[in-house]
C-alpha cells in the first residue's frame, strides 16, 4: 500500500487485511496509535484518515491505501493540534494517558468554539476510566478555543472553591 | 465473482470483520472489498418504480406514490446523518444512525453492512421495516426488488442469494409521524436490548429490534392500533408476537415489559 | 517555600503522554523477541486427565515442569500456582505457555492444545462454600447491652457485584533471560511484588532479578497483584526460549483470566433509639474470594474495619469472613473492600431513616463521627475528623433537602452518602513494609528515587512537588528516577492510598535532611563543591500509634480522609434506565498537593463508582465471565458523564506532607450508595448492585421491609 502518514509519503508491503493500526505501530514505528480492545469499542486507535475519524483496528490495510492518514504523532504539525495537546496537560485530560492519543485525534476535526454537546458526539467513542471525561471536556474546549489565552494554566488552588464544570 | 466463488464474503466498512478475524472466531476465508464502489454510496431520490425490473420481481410490499428515496448499501451513518434528505423525509433512520458505535463508527460502518451482517440487534433494522423499505439487490444478471420486511427467513439468514450484492436501500415515502427509541443502557456505544421504530399516520407501522430472530414487523400490534383499539390491547397484541429471550445483556422479561412500555410512550409521543 | 504545593503545576509526564512520545509495553521491543500465549482451563475444577499438545516447529512450551523454583505466585499465601500441575480450580486457570516469534500464530491454538479433565463439583455461592480464606472479628462494648438500650432494631441485607478494573490498556510484560538472570519489564503498580514473584519462582538471589515499570496505561488495583503472575509467565518461557519473551492480553483474555472487586453479601442489624441515636451494630461481611487467596485476606481486613461506616456506636460487632469459590481470583480495585461495605451501611443508614421515621441528613449528623471519638476499632479520632463538615458542605450546595422535598413522587430522586477512607496499610502494616525512599543531589536539584509507580494518578509530579518545597528549590529542579528495582530502594506498593501520604512524607525527611546537609548553599553549588549524595529515610509510625492484629484493636489507620456524595438522577418509568443528572463531591483530604490531580481523582473515581453503582456487571456463567468482551461489560461513555461539583476541604494531618492524607481510594466509597439512596428516593427499594434497569423493573415499589422488632 501507498499512504501519506502524517505527510510523508510510505510505501509498504502488507497484508491487505492487515489492520491499519497494525501497520501503523509495526510497519512504520508509529506507536502512539494504542490499542485498547480490538473490536472499536475503546477508540484509543482512532487515527484520522483523508481527514475523518475511524478506528484504525477495524480499517484494513487495503482500505486505507492511497489514503491520507494522520496519527497522534502528526497532530502537531498543525497549530491546532498543538493546541489540544498542551490543553490536555494542563487541564488535565491526560491522567494515564493511553487513551489520550485517541482522544486528541478524535477531537482534532472539531471546529474551533465546538460546543459542549458537538465535543461529547464526536468523543462518544472514545473511553477512559481515569478522568470520568468532565477533565477531558475541558482540555478539548480550551484547546479549540481561538485565543491561546484561555490555556494558561490556572495557578490558583481552586480547594473550597467552586468549580465551574462542563456541562 | 461472487456467482463464481460463492465463498468471497463481501466486505465495506469492515466493523465486524476485523473484530471476528482479530479474535479468531472468524475463519480464514477471502474477501471482497466493496469500499471503492463510489456507485453504491450515494443518497438521492428516485421515481418510485425502479427501472429495468421486470414486474414479476416485486413482491409484496404497499404500492407508494411519489418519490423514493434511495440510499447506496456504501452510504456510512455519518453520511445518512448528514444527509438533509434523509434528516427531512426519514427521520427515525438519522436517530438510529446517530446511535450506533461511536463516530468512528459512524464514520465506516455501512447501511448495507448493517443489513447484512443481519444482527437481531442491528440498530437501523427496525427503521427499515417500520419504513416498509426495500432492499435492491445486485447480481451478474441484473437487479431485484426484496421488501426488507421479506429479507430476513431467521437467525441471520435471508433471501439474498451467495452470487448477489446489496446495491441500496429504497424507503419509499412515509406518511405519518416517526419514532424511534433504542434502549441500550449507556448513551453511546450501546448494543441494544429493544429498539423500536414506529410511524404513526393512517396506518400503523411498528417494528421491534432484539426481541426475536431477526427485526420483528410487529404488524398485529400495529394493525389494533391502525383500528383505533386501546393501547391496552395493542400491548396485548405484542405480547403475544414477540418472543424475546435471556442473554447476556439482558433478561426476556425485561424486553417483554420495556417493549410494551415503548409501545405506549410512541403512542402519547406522536399523539 | 510552598511555590510548588498547593499549585497546579505541569504534570512531568503530560507532553510524552500527549504527543504519543510516552512508551507503554507493547510499544517496546527487543531484539530476537518472540510473543507468548497463555492456555487456560475451560472448566471451572477439576483435575487435569491428560494433555495433547501438538504443536509443529517453531513453537516454545512450557508447562509448570520447566520452573526452576517453587511454583506458586508468591504474595501472601502460597497457594495459588503459576501453572496448573494436575488440579485446577477456576475457568482461564493458567495451564501451559506457548511462544512463537510470529504473534499471530498465537491465535486459535484450541485446536492444537487441549486438555482432557475428571471434573469436580463447583462452588459459586460464598455462603455454601467450606473453605474459608480469613475470618476477621471486630468487638467494641457489649453488643446485648446496646440493643437494650435500642427503641428499635433494624435489619437489612445487601448485595455488590463484581467489578472489573477496565484499565484502557490491559496487562502486559517483557521478560528478558539473561545468564542466571531476569528482567521484567511491565504494565504494573507494584515492582517489589513482581519481584519477590520472581525470585520465588526463578530460585534466584535477589540481585539477579530486575524489574522495571513501563509506562502504565491504567491501574485501579488490577496491576496489584496480577503483573506477578503474568511476570512469572513471561520468565518461564523466556527460560525457555534463551530469547526475550513479550506477553500481552487481549482485551477478552484481560477480562476472563485477571482479577475483579469481591462480590459480597453485607447484613446488618442495628439498634437505635427513637431519637435517632445508633446504640447497636451487628454486622456480617462476607466477600467472595475466588479461586486462590490472593489478596482477599487484605481486602476483607479493610472492609470490616469501614463496615461500620464514619459513625460512633459504643457496642459494635463485625464479623467478616472471605469464602473460595471456583471463579477467577478476586482481587484489588480500588477501594479495597470499603467501597463494599460502605454500599452496606450507607444504604441501610437510608432505610433505617425511614424506619424510624427520621431526614436522613439529620440521622447521619446525629451519628456522625467526630474528633474525640472512637471507632469500631476503638482509634480516638484527632481534629481532622471531618464527618460532619464534609456532610453539611454537601448538603449545602448541592440543594439538598429542597430537591428531597420537591421531587418526592416524581421521577427524579436525590440521595447521598458519608463515608471514609484510611490511608496507607492497615493496623501494622506500614511498620511491616517500612518502606524506603531516597533522594539524590544532582547538579541542578534532587533525583527522587521511589518504587512508588505513576499509573496516571500523578505520582511523580505530586513527589517532585513535595520534594521541590522541602527543600525549597524550584520544581523542574526537581527529576524522579525511573521505576526500576535496580536502583530504586522498596518504597512499598503503589495501593491503599498511601503514596502522598506515606510515601510523600518519606521524601518530605529526604528532602528536610538533605536540607540541612546543603547548610546554606543551593544544590547546584553544593554539587559543585562536593559532588553528590544521596539521602534515604525509612518509614516510622507517628508516635503513640497502636495496633494489636491479634483483637483487632487500635489505630488502624494513621489518618482518615472523609468524604460525602449527593446523587441527583431521572429514572426513565418505561424503560427503568437511571441517569445521574448531578453528582456532588465533597472531599476532605487534608491537603491537595496538585489541586487539579486531586479533582481529577476524585472525578473518576466517582464516575468509576457510577459505573458500579448501575451498569457494569459481570456476567457468571458457570464459573466464566460470559460478557467479557468490551461491547458487553459496559462501562460510562462521554454521553454518560454526569455533570459534577467537585469541593475540597483541607483539615491538616500532622504526620502528612504539608497535612496530606490519601485521595486515591475514596471517590469510590460514596457514589453507589448514594445513588440507591436517590433511587429509594424515587420510590425504587434496591439492595444490590448494579443497580440494573432488569433489576430495577422487579425492585418492590414499597419502602422499609426490614424487619422490626422491640428490643426486648
Amino acid at each position: 500500500m501507498i499512504a501519506i502518514i502524517n505527510g510523508k509519503r510510505r510505501k509498504l508491503d502488507v497484508h491487505p487485511m492487515k489492520r491499519l493500526l497494525d501497520v501503523l505501530r509495526e510497519d512504520c514505528g508509529l506507536t502512539g496509535t494504542k490499542e485498547g480492545c480490538g473490536e472499536g469499542e475503546c477508540g484509543a486507535c482512532t487515527v484520522l484518515v483523508d481527514g475523518v475519524a475511524v478506528d484504525s483496528c477495524l480499517v484494513p490495510a487495503a482500505q486505507a491505501d492511497g489514503c491520507a492518514i494522520v496519527t497522534i504523532e502528526g497532530v502537531a504539525r498543525a497549530r491546532s493540534g498543538r493546541a489540544l495537546q498542551d490543553a490536555f496537560v494542563k487541564l488535565g485530560g491526560a491522567q494515564c494517558g493511553i487513551c489520550t492519543p485517541g482522544m486528541i485525534v478524535a477531537a482534532l476535526p472539531l471546529k474551533a468554539g465546538a460546543s459542549l454537546d458537538e465535543i461529547k458526539t464526536a468523543l462518544a467513542g472514545n473511553l477512559c476510566r481515569c478522568t470520568g471525561y468532565l477533565s477531558i471536556f475541558r482540555s478539548v474546549q480550551a484547546g479549540l478555543r481561538p485565543s491561546r489565552e484561555a490555556l494558561r494554566p490556572t495557578r490558583k488552588t481552586r480547594v473550597k472553591g467552586k468549580r465551574a464544570n462542563a456541562r | 465473482m461472487l456467482a463464481d466463488d460463492p465463498t468471497l464474503t463481501p466486505i465495506a466498512g469492515c466493523t465486524d470483520v476485523l473484530v471476528g478475524l482479530h479474535f479468531g472466531t472468524l475463519d480464514k476465508r477471502r474477501f471482497i472489498d466493496l469500499w471503492p464502489l463510489d456507485d453504491l454510496r450515494g443518497i438521492r431520490l428516485v421515481q418510485d418504480k425502479p427501472k429495468g425490473l421486470s414486474p414479476h420481481a416485486r413482491t409484496g410490499g404497499d404500492k407508494p406514490s411519489g418519490l423514493s428515496i434511495r440510499i447506496g448499501a456504501l452510504a456510512t451513518f455519518t453520511d445518512i446523518i448528514k444527509s438533509a434528505l434523509v434528516q427531512r423525509r426519514v427521520p427515525m433512520l438519522v436517530a438510529a444512525a446517530r446511535e450506533v458505535g461511536g463516530a468512528q463508527i459512524q464514520n465506516r460502518g455501512t447501511l448495507g453492512g448493517n443489513i447484512a451482517n443481519a444482527s437481531p440487534a442491528g440498530d437501523t433494522l427496525p427503521v427499515l421495516s417500520a419504513a416498509n423499505a426495500r432492499i435492491v439487490l445486485r447480481s451478474a444478471s441484473g437487479e431485484r426488488v426484496v421488501p426488507f420486511n421479506d429479507f430476513y427467513t431467521g437467525y441471520r439468514t435471508s433471501v439474498r442469494q451467495p452470487s448477489e450484492l446489496i446495491a441500496a436501500i429504497e424507503i419509499p415515502p412515509i406518511d405519518g409521524r416517526q419514532w424511534w427509541r433504542k434502549v441500550g443502557t449507556r448513551r453511546a456505544q450501546a448494543i441494544s436490548k429493544v429498539m423500536m421504530a414506529g410511524v404513526r399516520g393512517p396506518e400503523v407501522r411498528v417494528a421491534i429490534g432484539s426481541v426475536a430472530p431477526t427485526v420483528l414487523h410487529a404488524s398485529a400490534a400495529a394493525a389494533v392500533l391502525s383500528r383505533g383499539g386501546s393501547i391496552a390491547d395493542a400491548q396485548a397484541a405484542l405480547r403475544s408476537e414477540i418472543a424475546p429471550i435471556d442473554d447476556i445483556r439482558s433478561t426476556g422479561d425485561y424486553r417483554r415489559q420495556v417493549a410494551e412500555n415503548l409501545l405506549a410512550v410512541f403512542w402519547k409521543e406522536t399523539r | 517555600m510552598g511555590r510548588a504545593v498547593g499549585a497546579n503545576v505541569r504534570r512531568k509526564d503530560g507532553d510524552a503522554k500527549v504527543t504519543g512520545a510516552a512508551k507503554y509495553i507493547d510499544d517496546i521491543s527487543f531484539p530476537g523477541m518472540i510473543f507468548g500465549a497463555t492456555i487456560r482451563s475451560t472448566i471451572p475444577h477439576g483435575e487435569i486427565a491428560a494433555r495433547h499438545v501438538k504443536l509443529p516447529g517453531g513453537f516454545v512450551v512450557a508447562d509448570y515442569h520447566d520452573i526452576p523454583g517453587k511454583n506458586y505466585v508468591a504474595l501472601i499465601d502460597p497457594d495459588q500456582p503459576c501453572l496448573a500441575e494436575h488440579i485446577v480450580r477456576h475457568v482461564a486457570e493458567p495451564i501451559l505457555l506457548v511462544g512463537h516469534a510470529d504473534r499471530p500464530r498465537l491465535i486459535g491454538l484450541e485446536q492444537q492444545v487441549s486438555f482432557e479433565y475428571l471434573e469436580r463439583a463447583p462452588i459459586y455461592d460464598p455462603e455454601a462454600s467450606d473453605t474459608c480464606f480469613k475470618r476477621i472479628s471486630i468487638d467494641k462494648g457489649d453488643l446485648d447491652r446496646g440493643f437494650a438500650e435500642a427503641d428499635v432494631v433494624f435489619e437489612g441485607e445487601y448485595r455488590t457485584g463484581h467489578q472489573e478494573q477496565l484499565y484502557i490498556e490491559t496487562n502486559g510484560v517483557i521478560a528478558v533471560p539473561g545468564d542466571e538472570q531476569m528482567t521484567v519489564y511491565g504494565s504494573l503498580q507494584c515492582p517489589y511484588y513482581v519481584h519477590k514473584a520472581l525470585v520465588v519462582l526463578l530460585g534466584l538471589p535477589p540481585g539477579r532479578v530486575r524489574v522495571v515499570q513501563t509506562e502504565t496505561g491504567g491501574g485501579f488495583g488490577g496491576k496489584e497483584e496480577y503483573p506477578s503472575m503474568l511476570a512469572c509467565h513471561a520468565a518461564i518461557l523466556a527460560r525457555k526460549a534463551g530469547r526475550p519473551v513479550k506477553m500481552i492480553y487481549d482485551r477478552v483474555e484481560d477480562l476472563l483470566a485477571t482479577t475483579k472487586r469481591h462480590p459480597s453479601i453485607i447484613r446488618h442489624r442495628t439498634g437505635v433509639t427513637r431519637g435517632g441515636r445508633i446504640t447497636a451494630m451487628d454486622v456480617e461481611v462476607v466477600m467472595d474470594g475466588g479461586a486462590y487467596a490472593t489478596l482477599s485476606a487484605v481486602v476483607l481486613s479493610r472492609g470490616v474495619i469501614h463496615a461500620s461506616g464514619p459513625y460512633r456506636c459504643d457496642h459494635i460487632r463485625i464479623r467478616g469472613r472471605a469464602m473460595l469459590t471456583h471463579t477467577p481470583p478476586n482481587g484489588a480495585f480500588r477501594g479495597f473492600g470499603a467501597p463494599q461495605t460502605q454500599f452496606g451501611i450507607e444504604a441501610h443508614m437510608d432505610r433505617l431513616a425511614d424506619e424510624i421515621g427520621i431526614d436522613p441528613v439529620k440521622l447521619r449528623e446525629l451519628n456522625a463521627l467526630k474528633p474525640g471519638d472512637t471507632t469500631a476499632t476503638g482509634q480516638t479520632l484527632g481534629k481532622d475528623a471531618s464527618a460532619l463538615p464534609v456532610l453539611r458542605e454537601a448538603v449545602r450546595r448541592s440543594g439538598f433537602r429542597e430537591k428531597r422535598r420537591k421531587w418526592r413522587g416524581t421521577t427524579r430522586g436525590i440521595g447521598l452518602s458519608l463515608f471514609f477512607h484510611g490511608s496507607g496499610f492497615t493496623g501494622g502494616g506500614e511498620v511491616k513494609l517500612a518502606s524506603k525512599a531516597s533522594l539524590e543531589l544532582t547538579a541542578r536539584g534532587a533525583r527522587i528515587l521511589v518504587a512508588s509507580t505513576e499509573i496516571g494518578q500523578g505520582t511523580r509530579t505530586m513527589h517532585a512537588q513535595i520534594v521541590a518545597d522541602a527543600l525549597g528549590v524550584p520544581f523542574d529542579d526537581i527529576d524522579v528516577h525511573e521505576v526500576d528495582t535496580d536502583f530504586v530502594p522498596d518504597s512499598g506498593p503503589t495501593v491503599a492510598s498511601r503514596t502522598c501520604t506515606i510515601v510523600g512524607k518519606l521524601l518530605e525527611r529526604c528532602a528536610r535532611d538533605m536540607r540541612k546537609r546543603l547548610g546554606r548553599l543551593s544544590p547546584a553549588d553544593y554539587f559543585k563543591k562536593h559532588g553528590s549524595f544521596t539521602v534515604t529515610s525509612q518509614y516510622e509510625p507517628p508516635p503513640n500509634l497502636l495496633w494489636d492484629d491479634e483483637g483487632y484493636k487500635g489505630d488502624a489507620y494513621g489518618s482518615y480522609a472523609w468524604g460525602c456524595n449527593v446523587v441527583e438522577l431521572e429514572v426513565d418509568p418505561a424503560t427503568f434506565e437511571v441517569r445521574p443528572i448531578n453528582v456532588t463531591a465533597v472531599a476532605e483530604i487534608g491537603k491537595a498537593i496538585h489541586p487539579m490531580m486531586a479533582e481529577g481523582q476524585i472525578e473518576g473515581g466517582t464516575a468509576q463508582g457510577l459505573g458500579y453503582a448501575l451498569i457494569e456487571e459481570v456476567v457468571m456463567r458457570d464459573g466464566r465471565m460470559a460478557n467479557a468482551q468490551l461491547t458487553n461489560y459496559i462501562i460510562p461513555t462521554p454521553l454518560d458523564a454526569a455533570p459534577m461539583k467537585v469541593v475540597m476541604l483541607e483539615r491538616p494531618y500532622a504526620y502528612g506532607p504539608f497535612g496530606a492524607k490519601g485521595v486515591g481510594e475514596m471517590p469510590i466509597d460514596g457514589p453507589a450508595p448514594a445513588v440507591i439512596n436517590a433511587l429509594r428516593h424515587c420510590g425504587y427499594d434496591v439492595r444490590s448492585i448494579p443497580a440494573t434497569p432488569e433489576r430495577l423493573m422487579n425492585a418492590p415499589r414499597q419502602k422499609a421491609e426490614g424487619k422490626r422488632q422491640k428490643a426486648g
